[in-house]
C-alpha cells in the first residue's frame, strides 16, 4: 500500500506551497485516477507520490509518504525505484540514450537493478508483449513517433515490475488504439497487485479503468470517491474537469428532452 | 596512412573519409604551409616574396607536418565512420568503464541531433509567426539569433526531467549493470589488434632509439 499523509510540498527556491495537506491512499491492485485543471498540482502530486520530490529535486515536504509500511523519507532514489516508478508525459525525456534498440531501451531499468540476464530478458519480453511492441523491438528508440515512444516509455516502467506505478498523462500522445492498449496493460498490472495513480485529462480512459478518482484543484484534493460518483458530480465541470463522454451525452439527451434509457439501450 | 587508407577502402568509406579529413585539416594546413615555407630557415631558397624567402627545407618540413596531420585526421575520421558510438561506449562499460561515464558520453552524442531537431521545430514555429530566416547571410543571422535562447533554455529545462526519468529506472544504484550483450569479437580481430599494438610499441621504440627519422 502507498500512503501519503498530510502532505504539503514547496519547490526549492519558492516561498509558495503548491500542495496542501494531501491525504491519499493507494491500495494493492487499486487504480486511482487523478484529475484537475491545468496548473492544479497534478504533476507535482505525481512527483511527491513517487518520492522524487523532495528526494531528487529537493524542496520541502511536510507530512509522510509510506510505501508498503516503509517511510519513503529514508530511502535513496534507487531504492525508491525498486518500489515505485513514475512516468512523465514527454516520452523524449524518458529515453535513456543508452540503448541502440527498443528492446535494449526497455531492458535498461532491469539491467540497472543488477538483475541476472535471464530475469532481465523475461521482464523485457513481458513488457514488450503487454504493450504489443514486438514490431518495434529492433527499431532505434530515437526514430519513433510520439505515440510509439510513449508506449516504449511505459513498457520501460512496466519492466521494472514495481509495486506502485504513478503515471502523469501517459496517453497524451497516443491514438485511441494506443490508449486502449495502455488501459489493458494497466488493468493487467493492477490484477497482479500493483497499485496505480494515473493523472489524466482523458476522463473516458479513467472511467473504464479506475475504481476511484481524486480531484485536485489549487494544490488541494477537493474530491475523492468512487469513479462514477465523482464523474457524476454536477460540480465537477466547475473545477475545470470534463466528465466522460457517456455522462455528457446522457446530460445532453436529458437537456434535449430525450429519454436517457434510449442511450443506455444503444450502448448495450 | 598506409594502414588507414586500405582499411578505409575495405570499409567503403575512403572517398568520404578523404573529403572530410581534407576539409577538417585545410585551415590548419594553410597556416602550416605559410609559416613553414616562408619562415623556416634554410639554405636552398626556392623563390622570394617581398622580405620572405621560401626555402626547400621549409617545404620539406611543411610536407612532413601535413602528412602527419592528415594521418591523425584520417585515423580519427575512420574510427568515427566505422564505429557505432553506442556499441563502443557500452563495450567499454562491459570492460569496466563507469555507467555514469558511459551515460555522459552517450548523452553528449545524442544531445547534438536532439538540439538540431529542437532548433528546427522552434524555427518552424517562429517562421509561422512571421520570423524571417531566409535570404542573405545577414538576414539569416538576424532571424536565427533570436532562436538561440529558446533552443538552449528548452534543452536545459528537459535536463531535470531526463535525470528524474533515469533515477526512476534505478540509474543511481551502486554496482555494475548486467549488460544484455557483448560486442562480437572474432579471433582475427583480436589478433589484428594485438599486431597493431605490437607495431605501435615497435614504432615508439624505434623513435626513442633514433632509428626513425625525426622532424628536422
Amino acid at each position: 500500500m502507498l500512503e501519503l499523509s498530510l502532505a504539503s510540498y514547496r519547490y526549492p527556491g519558492y516561498a509558495k506551497t503548491v500542495l496542501h495537506d494531501i491525504e491519499l491512499r493507494l491500495g494493492d491492485g487499486e487504480i486511482v485516477g487523478l484529475v484537475g485543471p491545468n496548473d492544479a498540482g497534478k504533476s507535482t502530486l505525481c512527483l511527491v507520490t513517487a518520492g522524487l520530490a523532495p528526494a531528487s529535486i529537493g524542496g520541502v515536504l511536510k507530512g509522510t509518504l509510506t510505501l508498503d509500511g516503509t517511510p519513503a523519507g529514508g530511502l535513496r532514489t534507487h531504492e525508491l525505484a525498486e518500489r515505485v516508478v513514475v512516468g512523465f508525459q514527454n516520452p523524449n525525456t524518458q529515453r535513456s540514450g543508452l540503448a541502440a534498440t527498443v528492446f535494449e531501451e526497455i531492458a535498461v531499468g532491469p539491467m540497472n537493478l543488477g538483475l541476472e540476464v535471464p530475469e532481465t530478458l523475461a521482464r523485457t519480453r513481458g513488457a514488450v508483449a503487454r504493450l504489443r511492441l514486438e514490431p518495434l523491438v529492433e527499431r532505434d528508440p530515437q526514430r519513433l513517433s510520439g505515440g510509439q515512444a510513449q508506449l516504449v516509455a511505459i513498457a520501460s516502467l512496466l519492466a521494472m515490475r514495481p509495486r506502485h506505478v504513478i503515471l502523469d498523462e501517459p496517453t497524451a500522445q497516443l491514438d485511441p488504439e494506443g490508449t486502449r492498449l495502455v488501459g489493458e496493460a494497466l488493468k493487467a498490472l493492477a490484477d497482479d497487485g500493483t497499485s496505480l495513480l494515473i493523472a489524466e485529462h482523458k476522463t473516458d480512459l479513467l472511467d473504464g479503468l479506475c475504481q476511484r478518482v481524486v480531484v485536485i484543484d489549487g494544490g488541494t484534493l477537493v474530491r475523492d470517491g468512487p469513479t462514477t460518483a465523482v464523474f457524476e458530480d454536477p460540480e465537477l465541470e466547475a473545477v475545470g474537469v470534463e466528465p466522460p463522454a457517456r455522462i455528457r451525452l446522457r446530460r445532453a439527451a436529458q437537456a434535449a428532452g430525450l429519454d436517457p434509457r434510449v442511450l443506455a439501450g444503444a450502448r448495450t | 596512412m598506409l594502414a588507414v587508407l586500405p582499411a578505409a577502402v575495405i570499409a567503403g568509406v575512403a572517398r568520404r573519409l578523404i573529403k572530410v579529413s581534407f576539409l577538417l585539416t585545410l585551415p590548419i594546413a594553410i597556416s602550416v604551409v605559410l609559416v613553414s615555407v616562408f619562415t623556416r630557415a634554410g639554405e636552398t631558397v626556392l623563390f622570394e616574396i617581398g622580405p620572405f624567402d621560401a626555402t626547400a627545407e621549409g617545404v620539406d618540413f611543411a610536407a612532413q607536418t601535413l602528412v602527419r596531420l592528415f594521418a591523425i585526421s584520417t585515423s580519427i575520421g575512420l574510427f568515427g565512420m566505422t564505429t557505432d558510438p553506442r556499441a563502443f561506449v557500452l563495450d567499454l562499460e562491459r570492460r569496466g568503464l563507469s555507467p555514469r561515464f558511459a551515460f555522459v558520453a552517450l548523452a553528449t552524442l545524442e544531445a547534438v541531433p536532439a538540439m538540431v531537431e529542437r532548433a528546427q521545430v522552434i524555427a518552424s514555429a517562429q517562421r509561422a509567426r512571421g520570423l524571417d530566416t531566409e535570404g542573405s547571410v545577414a538576414a539569416r543571422l538576424r532571424g536565427v539569433l533570436p532562436l538561440a535562447g529558446p533552443v538552449v533554455l528548452s534543452s536545459l529545462t528537459e535536463v531535470e526531467e531526463r535525470s528524474l526519468a533515469l533515477e526512476v529506472r534505478a540509474f543511481g544504484r551502486p554496482g555494475r549493470r548486467r549488460l544484455l550483450w557483448r560486442l562480437p569479437d572474432s579471433t582475427p580481430q583480436l589478433l589484428l589488434r594485438a599486431l597493431l599494438l605490437g607495431l605501435l610499441i615497435l614504432a615508439i621504440a624505434l623513435r626513442l632509439t633514433g632509428a626513425f627519422p625525426v622532424l628536422p
